[in-house]
């Protein structure tokens, strides 16, 4: 069988996969990861939402196959190593940004990727644009929009340390 | 999924030397081919993966922009070269579904694709664009042959895709809203080919040329100078998102947008 070599949440694996594996299947299935959710399997609800080389991607429509020699971080790699959460963790504690949970991890690292690709700032609209690819079914998505909106100047403050 | 064989090579000699297998497929950003293989609507024997061919990148002269195959719609919307020479092209891949689609989608797989509600072959039409493949350079006009084909040969690459800069140019899609791909997508420009204007989203047979307009607009490049120009309902798609009269009708409001976009 294939092998597949990639640093996920800073660890490096080496894992046999078949040709057809999915890498949402590998992170889950081989790794252990099941924060990354799958929702519709269609490419279109952003569950599945991992960071690549620092870009948002859908991990539901990405070969395992692909992602060889690529950094990954999902849902799990977020949090600082003494478990202090990401300022966008935090938000979403904080502003009550999720219901039942299952297009968080989705929701959380898409918008860490929006925000850190725009240190000029999101407008609410912009905001509510850049989430194209993420959908709840709970939330309604107000209060999502504003923990990403108070998000941005404790990301901005952090990266500039 | 049925399972496959993978390769990614290093050269495009062998990959298009692995596309002649019977029942290879190239593989680019897989955001329509992952999905059609999930449906199990395909059954390739292998899938080539054209990553690691080098054919991604931007080159602007004063008269044209060229774009690499594997070049991400991410890429051709944050470009500033792009956004100076044909600011509707920068635009339009800034509008295609989402930020994590346009992560991996790219320029080749989706003029490749020839999906008949996708953006780009509507500006490559409008543009009078050319497809330069590891065979030939084909002229967008001749390139486009239906709903899902085009003149492509099962082991032909297309490398690079070349566009006139226009001297005025505007897309304006109504989206479908779940999607974002177009109910009715028009690329309005005024260039060295003339004024060309370019429908997607709404024919059976893919992007067409709207003709009427363009001859009405030749003389008088102005949104009122649509009026009373219309498309036939005969050739427009039918589905659960818009009638074919709906459709035709559309064609007519957003071309008349488009105009006005492109001032
Ligand atoms: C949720 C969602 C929303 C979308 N919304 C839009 C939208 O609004 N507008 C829009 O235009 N598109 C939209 N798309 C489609 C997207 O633009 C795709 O990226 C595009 O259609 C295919 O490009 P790809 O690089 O992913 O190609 P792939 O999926 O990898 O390949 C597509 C086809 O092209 C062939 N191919 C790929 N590259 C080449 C090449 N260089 N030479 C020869 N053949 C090649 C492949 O063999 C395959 O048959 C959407 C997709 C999704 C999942
Ligand atoms: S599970 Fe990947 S987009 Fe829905
Ligand atoms: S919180 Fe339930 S789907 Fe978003």
């Amino acid at each position: 069988m294939p092998q597949v070599t990639l640093t996920v949440n800073g660890k490096t694996s080496s894992v046999e996969v078949e040709a057809r594996t999915l890498l949402v299947e590998l992170l889950r299935d081989k790794l252990g990861l099941t924060g990354t959710h799958v929702g519709c399997d269609t490419s279109q609800c952003g569950a599945c939402v991992v960071h690549i080389d620092g870009n948002s991607v859908k991990a539901c429509t990405m070969l395992a196959l692909q992602a060889d020699g690529t950094k990954v971080t999902t849902i799990e790699g977020i949090a600082a190593a003494d478990g202090t959460l990401h300022p966008m963790q935090e938000m979403f504690r904080e502003h009550h940004a999720l219901q039942c949970g299952f297009c968080t991890p989705g929701m959380v690292m898409s918008a860490i990727d929006l925000v850190a690709k725009n240190p000029q700032g999101l407008s609410e609209d912009e905001i509510r644009h850049g989430l194209e690819g993420n959908l709840c079914r709970c939330t309604g998505y107000h209060n999502i929009v504003k923990a990403i909106d108070a998000s941005q100047s404790l990301m901005h403050a952090k990266a500039a340390e | 999924m049925y399972n496959f064989e993978y390769q990614k090579p290093g050269a495009l000699a062998d990959a298009v030397k692995a596309l002649g297998a019977a029942d290879a497929k190239a593989l680019a950003g897989g955001m329509t081919l992952i999905p059609v293989l999930k449906q199990r609507l395909n059954q390739p024997s292998v899938v080539v993966d054209l990553a690691k061919l080098g054919l991604s990148g931007i080159t602007v002269t004063g008269d044209s922009v060229t774009i690499g195959a594997m070049t991400t719609h991410a890429t051709v919307a944050a470009s500033a070269d792009i956004k100076r020479a044909i600011p509707a092209l920068a635009a339009l891949a800034g509008g295609i579904g989402d930020i994590q689609v346009r992560a991996r989608g790219t320029i080749g797989g989706s003029l490749a694709n020839n999906d008949p509600a996708a953006c780009y072959p509507a500006a490559a039409l409008a543009l009078g664009a050319t497809i330069t493949t590891n065979k030939r350079a084909i002229k967008a006009d001749v390139y486009f042959t239906g709903m899902f084909t085009t003149a492509l040969a099962a082991d032909e690459v297309i490398t690079s895709v070349s566009f006139p800069i226009p001297a005025k140019a505007a897309y304006v899609k109504f989206k479908q809203p779940a999607s974002r791909y177009a109910m009715v997508g028009v690329f309005a420009a005024k260039g060295p080919a003339g004024v060309r204007m370019a429908v997607t989203g709404s024919g059976q047979g893919g992007v067409f040329r709207f003709t009427a307009a363009e001859a009405a607009l030749a003389s008088n490049w102005s949104a009122a100078a649509l009026n009373g120009i219309s498309v036939s309902a005969d050739n427009m798609m039918s589905d659960i998102h818009g009638s074919a009269v709906y459709r035709a009708h559309l064609v007519g409001v957003i071309a008349k947008r488009a105009v006005t976009a492109a001032g």
